[in-house]
């Protein structure tokens, strides 16, 4: 067996005082080989983070080693002071981090930023640099290095930036590479490109890694071994295949549970009855101003169409910017679209004036997906889905009667009435916006990704929650998504959306088992851990 | 857009802001109590009453208001921005002849405020929390509250009077008669108190604007991406932190201009420097109107080329903005 | 409780609330203190300060009692200070949620205004405004009020803006919210913090124009304000220096404290941002 890469033995981080428990992690210990990739895994908070950031020394502040070693190469890098660390930085480690969008200089051109990398390190003489870096731009698969080593970076897209990124760190071939969370705010199907790319690299170059993930999925598509973290304790670790295949943890077997599977579910036909919701030649243009020159147009929805019976679940599928988003946005009329037919029933929503569209309202709502922007700060759970009612009329006690039972009905306590938002977790705050929804008694209700922003084990809740209000009240759902499993276990019928169009639409297990358009199929192939997560 | 299409954009704004000022000042000669004429004629004139017929003969004063209006605009597009009857020269003269004056103050106090103010903000963000951020913290705090005409005073006594070592008042030494490099020092000694005190105020305002700036470019993922290639501390503050904390600051400066060209008027009249400021001063104590509006016109108009000037600065610096329209 | 509780923590803002109090202390008892006019003479002419126990501070060219000036021109700077900034705010606040919330063409249309109005020099139109008004109490604050309004309008349009299309203003949309109700329930109550914090930075800035205003002799010829002070000892500065030097450190002193009660309010109302101080 040859040395470890790396080897981290007992490693505690002690938190200041203010927090949530001592320590974010607490004596982990792991090792990673040369070549090998090793994936540690944990939900929000579990400190999966923070182990990344203290190998490389760039911990915050508030947050110091207080037990253990990080050994590189044999090397303990706590012990070391800033000035070797920062050699050890780029040379011997290399990282990349989540957000793309910000994590290159926006006033440096992208060839500076990889010279820079070999300027920090003393290495090569000027024509050397620039050379290595277009060679570099070339080896992570960026088209037209010459003129690309030359742009800054709002002129690249998200995925291309990460390669640049990518290129950035293992510029000088460091020994191991730490990736935290590199492809969480790329689309699916860069994220399979992504990941490609990492593996390729590794391989090539014999580099080891270390991937941080929340993402089962992505942990199932390339790790070589597995490190499980529960709020900062180390629970679970070994090979791929003992972990995902038979896991001993009561907390990873958790969740692996939780992981939809890509499989679609088995949902009962639904009756033929009139649709409550129809929606004709919906179309959402956006022009570009401009004082001169040509204005640019961008279709953000184009001719879509589509309807919902009660009790029926319709998943507007696709990546960013496909428009499902606004799709979503157009029926209830938050975005105005700007041609179209949106009913509900006999009302024809799309042609009420400002006044009756108000009264209308309560006929279709939302659920957002940032649960901790979609609640006023300053109102009580209470006043936040009473308000709804009230505004149609409803005296404030009895509206408040009603949110009492609503709270009770997504699986809150009634005395959460009083209590602010800040008081309670993401997945709860969720419910409370589930529960304001629900308070208007609509006939649709528009989920707008309102299971992206949480935890993987909180999601499966959530969606346990909107299947049995939706099978309670006969709800139609129209349920916006990025993720394809979500998709396959809660919908009825799917529609793929991809710029503006939907591509194409049927029931889900049709598509799922064989996808006619293209992009469909590209969508389920880039779908990480498919194979695994089938049962 | 590019470069010719943002000029284009500027200037027919700031031809509309000219337009808009040459309105207020039509507007503000008729709101003033009296007779139009006796506020253009200025306290010099307004006991002449040939004088007076002549300036209603001139401006149509029984005309309609439009009429009057169009003939009032149309004197600005010829340049003639009225005449003073207590100096018996065009107004326009005056004010150019003191106009480079003021530009070398507002100039050099703007140059150094943004140099000293960013240097200052600069220093206390890397030092955050230590002595010599709280020193320079409470300074700016300080120099941002001090009335600018009370500290040119004082600064006056203990500086030019009391330690003789910058002169008190005035562009340069009277009867001396020097020549090129020899008369550049000398002006440029004259300079120093009233630009540095000009420029306090706005010094503090960098300074803390930095600073602030500074602290929060500091968070940035991509100042984290840096320190994970190995850069050093020192590099990172200065090609990643600072180059990207002083935008809001430039931006910041280029809002200010009004605030400077408005202070040069307090600084030229407490060390006598005789610009366009002083000669509003003057105006106002003689109750010479037309001047007084002039003044406020050419002012208002080094303001918009101001304006367009760091605006152009600033697309060089951030290179996104051509991206942006 | 929080709120006070983070405020006093400050250790500037307090200083800075202290300052105040004395400030609007001496404002309030000046009938009681200095009963005669501050413009009557009472004393023989350039009377040091510190020597005679009547006169504290000392006499000015006419012998008139300084500590009395000052003490009578603190009602006259902070009265004009706060109407001023209440004009300022009654024209910037409407106009910036208006154009914040509204959008489109009628956010153009008012924002080309304003930065009209940001591209005059405010000192410049001031001087301008109160001299053809003639100098007197009413366009002192009219013309303060008026080239002092484009930054809040800024600020209350920024923050209507970035509050427009938060989720939960949306989400009171989608539940059938009057927008008159959305305005006031979930707007204003969000941007009521910094238009006060601006606010009390606001009122430092136009005791600052109010008293450059009176230097140049452009003050209420009624009324006996700091910087008119500051402005009459002008020609004895080298022997008298004590007529230009207590009047304007005496706005120093009230700036500063406004100032710093200002920020202790912002990190106090705003605690995610003081994090960046350290």
């Amino acid at each position: 067996m040859t040395a470890p890469a790396l080897s981290i033995e007992g490693l505690t981080l002690a938190l200041p005082a203010m927090a949530d428990r001592a320590n974010a992690v607490e004596k982990v210990t792991l090792a990673i080989q040369p070549g090998e990739t090793l994936c540690v895994v944990g939900e929000s908070g579990s400190g999966k983070s923070m182990i990344a950031h203290a190998v490389m020394g760039l911990l915050p502040k508030a947050v110091k080693p207080v037990a253990g070693s990080i050994k590189l190469a044999g090397r303990d890098l706590l012990a070391l002071d800033e000035e070797a660390m920062q050699d050890v930085r780029g040379r011997e480690v290399g990282m990349i981090f989540q957000e793309p969008m910000t994590s290159l200089n926006p006033v440096m051109r992208i060839s500076d930023q990889i010279v820079e990398t070999f300027e920090a390190h003393g290495l090569h003489d000027r024509a050397t640099r620039r050379a290595r870096a277009i060679d570099l731009l070339t080896e992570v698969g960026l088209p037209d290095p010459p003129r690309l080593a030359k742009a800054y970076p709002h002129e690249l897209s998200g995925g291309q930036r990460q390669r640049v990124m990518i290129a950035m760190a293992l510029a000088l071939e460091p020994k191991l590479l730490i990736a935290d969370e590199p492809t969480t705010a790329l689309d699916v199907t860069t994220q399979a490109q992504i990941l490609k790319l990492i593996d390729n690299l590794r391989h090539r170059h014999g580099t080891a890694v270390l991937f941080i993930t929340h993402d089962m999925g992505v942990v199932a598509e390339i790790a070589d071994r597995i490190a499980v973290l529960e709020k900062g304790v180390l629970v679970e670790e070994g090979t791929a295949d003992q972990v995902l295949g038979s896991p001993r943890h009561p907390y990873t077997q958790k969740l692996l549970a939780a992981v939809p599977s890509l499989t679609p579910a088995e949902l009962p036909p639904l009756p033929e009855t009139a649709p409550v919701i129809s929606v004709e030649g919906l179309g959402k243009t956006y022009r570009k101003r401009s004082l001169f020159g040509v204005a640019r147009e961008v279709k953000a929805a184009d001719d879509i169409s589509f309807a919902l019976v009660r009790g029926e679940t319709l998943g507007l599928v696709g990546e960013s910017g496909s428009g499902k988003s606004t799709v979503g946005r157009c029926c209830l009329r938050l975005i105005e679209p700007d041609r179209g037919r949106i009913a509900l029933g006999d009302l024809v929503l799309s042609e009420l004036k400002p006044a009756e569209l108000r009264h209308q309202r309560k006929r279709i709502q939302m659920v957002f997906q940032d649960p901790f922007a979609s609640l006023n700060p300053r109102q009580t759970v209470g006043r936040i889905i009473s308000d709804g009612p009230v505004a149609h009329g409803t005296p404030r006690k009895e509206a408040l009667a009603r949110a009492r039972e609503l709270l009770e009905l997504v699986g809150l306590s009634a005395n959460a009435i009083d209590r602010y938002p800040h008081e309670f977790s993401g997945g709860q705050r969720q419910r409370v916006g589930i529960a304001r929804a629900l308070a208007l008694e609509p006939d649709v209700l528009v989920a707008d990704e309102a299971v992206s922003a949480l935890d993987v084990s909180v999601q499966a809740q959530i969606l346990k929650l909107i299947k049995d209000i939706q099978s309670r009240l006969g709800l139609a759902i129209l349920f916006v998504t990025h993720d394809l499993r979500v998709a396959a276990q809660i919908c009825d019928r799917i529609a793929v959306m991809q710029r503006g169009r939907i591509v194409e639409s049927g029931p889900t297990a049709a598509i799922f088992a064989d996808p006619q358009h293209a992009y469909t199929r590209q969508l389920l192939a880039a779908v990480p851990g498919g194979g695994r997560f089938g049962h | 857009m590019n470069l010719a299409q943002f000029l284009a954009g500027r200037l027919v704004k700031g031809v509309i802001v000219l337009f808009a000022i040459a309105v207020l000042n039509f507007l503000l000669i008729r709101a003033a109590p009296g007779d139009p004429a006796q506020v253009l004629a200025g306290e010099a004139g307004a006991a002449d009453a040939q004088l007076l017929e002549q300036l209603r003969a001139r401006f149509g004063l029984d005309q309609p208001f439009l009429t009057q209006l169009w003939i009032y605009l149309k004197g600005y597009l010829t340049f003639d921005l009225g005449f003073s009857y207590r100096q018996q020269q065009p107004v326009l003269n005056l004010i150019m002849e003191r106009l480079p004056a003021t530009l070398l103050l507002t100039g050099a106090a703007f140059i150094v405020s943004l140099a000293v103010g960013t240097a200052m903000g600069a220093l206390a963000a890397r030092r955050a929390g230590k002595w010599s951020d709280s020193l320079i913290t409470t300074l700016a705090l300080a120099f941002y509250a001090t009335p600018l005409f009370w500290i040119a005073l004082m600064s006056q006594i203990v500086f030019a009077l009391k330690l003789g070592l910058v002169p008190n008042v005035g562009y340069e030494t009277i009867g001396a008669n020097y020549t090129s490099l020899a008369r550049a020092l000398d002006i440029g000694q004259h300079l120093i108190l009233p630009a540095l005190t000009l420029g306090l105020f706005f010094t503090a305002l960098y300074a803390r604007m930095m600073r602030a700036s500074m602290l929060e470019v500091a968070g940035a993922d991509f100042v984290k991406t840096a320190r994970a290639k190995g850069v050093s501390q020192a590099r990172v503050w200065r090609r990643h932190v600072a180059r990207n904390a002083i935008l809001p600051v430039v931006t910041l400066a280029g809002l200010q201009a009004g605030q400077l060209v408005g202070g040069a008027v307090l600084t030229e009249t407490v060390f006598a420097w005789p610009g366009i400021g002083r000669l509003m001063f003057d105006a106002l104590v003689q109750r010479d109107y037309s001047v007084l509006l002039g003044v406020f016109f050419v002012s208002s108009a080094m303001v918009v080329c101001f304006n367009i000037a760091t605006d152009l600065v600033y697309r060089i610096v951030d290179p996104r903005i051509e991206a942006h329209a | 409780m929080n709120f006070l509780k983070r405020f006093a923590r400050n250790r500037g803002a307090l200083i800075g609330i202290l300052i105040l109090l004395a400030v609007v202390a001496f404002a309030l008892l000046a009938p009681t203190l200095y009963p005669q006019s501050p413009w009557r003479p009472v004393a023989r002419p350039f009377l040091a300060p510190f020597v005679n126990e009547r006169f504290p501070l000392g006499t000015d060219t006419l012998g008139r009692n300084l500590a009395s000036g000052l003490v009578h021109g603190a009602r006259v700077s902070l009265m004009i200070g706060v109407v001023s900034t209440l004009v300022a705010l009654v024209i910037g606040v409407p106009l910036g949620a208006v154009a914040g919330y509204a959008g489109g063409f009628v956010d153009d249309a008012l924002m080309r205004f304003t930065e009209l109005f940001q591209t005059i020099p405010s000192f410049a139109l001031a001087i301008v405004l109160v001299a053809i008004l003639q100098p007197q109490l009413g366009s002192i604050v009219l013309a303060i009020g008026v080239v002092s309004w484009p930054p809040v309008a800024r600020l209350v349009r920024g923050e209507v803006l970035s509050l427009r299309s938060r989720e939960y203003v949306q989400a009171a949309v989608t539940i059938g919210q009057s927008t008159p109700r959305i305005i006031f329930s979930q707007v204003l109550p969000n941007t009521i913090a910094p238009i006060i914090v601006m606010g009390s930075l606001m009122i430092g800035s136009a005791i600052l124009l109010e008293s450059s205003l009176s230097f140049l002799g452009l003050g209420d010829p009624n009324l006996m304000s700091w910087g008119y002070m500051v402005g009459a000892g002008r020609t004895r500065l080298l022997d008298a220096w004590w007529i230009s030097f207590f009047p304007g450190f005496a706005i120093f002193l009230t700036v500063l404290a406004l100032n710093l009660a200002g920020e202790g309010l912002n990190d106090a109302l705003n605690p995610r941002l003081a994090r960046g101080r350290e």
